[in-house]
């Protein structure tokens, strides 16, 4: 049995990396988790994309559920991204918001007459600061808030068909549940 | 022509000694150089989130210049560097801090390595009393004086 130790800690490492390996190929390691799910949502009030004498605030948006998708003109992945919105978030009648991060508005207008506008309100962040409270760090990336302000998910990265079904809807229906 | 050659080299020395203290991406109105050295101080403890395995102060990334001026900013404001790295943590997790702070979370990190060395330590003290008394045990069945047994440990 004595003789055998080493050769069983051999194994034992040999399943520590193997475990590894797994997790590594089934775990997105980029992602950084935010510490700001459960927490209230940032404040903020940005100036509308299609009219910036007029803003959006946090306030305004209290009293019923909404997403938040983060997107830009250079953002290669929101261009794959958006034909999903348009057809399978779009019809779950959550309200959806576009936050235009750190892209002149002239370029998202641009980008948005091309492949088309499937957000009930736009808000641009310009230079990027609410973006910076919201803690996004990348594009595309979402934030379902619920009525009382509170961030309940948050999306790092495109929403893919399946991805809408496995996560985004339980969250939705958690939210239906908490409401009555 | 070795003359030439020298002084490049010459110049590229001196570039990559003194050029990178100096060194800013985005030069940043510095008041002085203690601000100076406080400000690349502070961002070579934090991660861009973009290239992560960057520090805020070397990164290129679009972010980490938005996130530079940022600290530069808040630093202006009077913060203290516990209060911008504070600020950071809320919105991008402890994965922004280059030194993971010690807390329960993190606990397997910081100790597994000491555990280690400690069952390594207890593994080698056990082998080495075995071997002494098998030595001693030897020793006295061939009746050698124990003194002047010649073992290798």
């Amino acid at each position: 049995m004595n003789r055998l130790l080493p050769l069983l800690g051999f194994f034992a490492l040999v399943g520590l990396l193997g475990f590894g390996i797994w997790w590594n190929t089934h775990h997105e390691t980029n992602e950084v988790p935010s510490p700001l799910i459960g927490k209230p949502a940032p404040e903020f009030t940005l100036p509308l994309l299609y009219d910036s004498t007029k803003s959006l605030s946090k306030a305004d948006l209290l009293g019923k559920p909404y997403l938040v998708n983060v997107f830009g003109s250079w953002c290669a992945t929101c261009q794959y991204e958006h034909p999903i919105l348009t057809a399978k978030v779009k019809p779950l009648g959550i309200k959806l918001i576009g936050m235009a991060w750190k892209d002149p508005p002239e370029d998202s207008k641009r980008w948005l007459a091309r492949f088309g506008d499937p957000y009930d309100a736009i808000v641009s962040d310009a230079d990027g600061r609410t973006g910076i409270d919201f803690g996004v760090y990348m594009a595309p990336e979402s934030f379902l808030v619920d009525a009382q302000g509170v961030i309940r998910y948050k999306r790092i990265g495109m929403f893919t068909p399946e991805l809408i079904e496995r996560e985004l809807l339980p969250e939705l229906a958690k939210l239906q549940q908490a409401k009555p | 022509m070795m003359r030439r050659a020298l002084s490049i080299v010459t110049m590229m020395l001196a570039v990559a000694l003194f050029g990178s203290a100096a060194h800013a991406i985005d030069p940043l109105p510095f008041k002085d150089r203690a601000e100076e050295v406080r400000f690349q101080n502070l961002a070579r403890q934090l991660r861009c989130l973009v290239c992560q395995n960057q520090d805020l102060a070397d990164s290129d990334a679009d972010l980490a210049k938005d996130l530079r001026m940022q600290v530069f900013e808040m630093m202006r404001a009077g913060k203290s560097d516990v209060e911008i790295k504070d600020f950071l943590v809320a919105r991008y997790n402890d994965f922004v801090l280059y030194d993971p702070p010690l807390k329960p979370g993190t606990y397997l990190l910081w100790f597994t390595p000491f555990a280690l060395v400690a069952i390594g330590a207890v593994a080698v003290l056990r082998i080495l009393r075995r071997r002494a008394r098998a030595a001693v045990g030897e020793a006295l069945a061939r009746g050698v004086p124990i003194d002047n047994r010649d073992d290798d440990w």
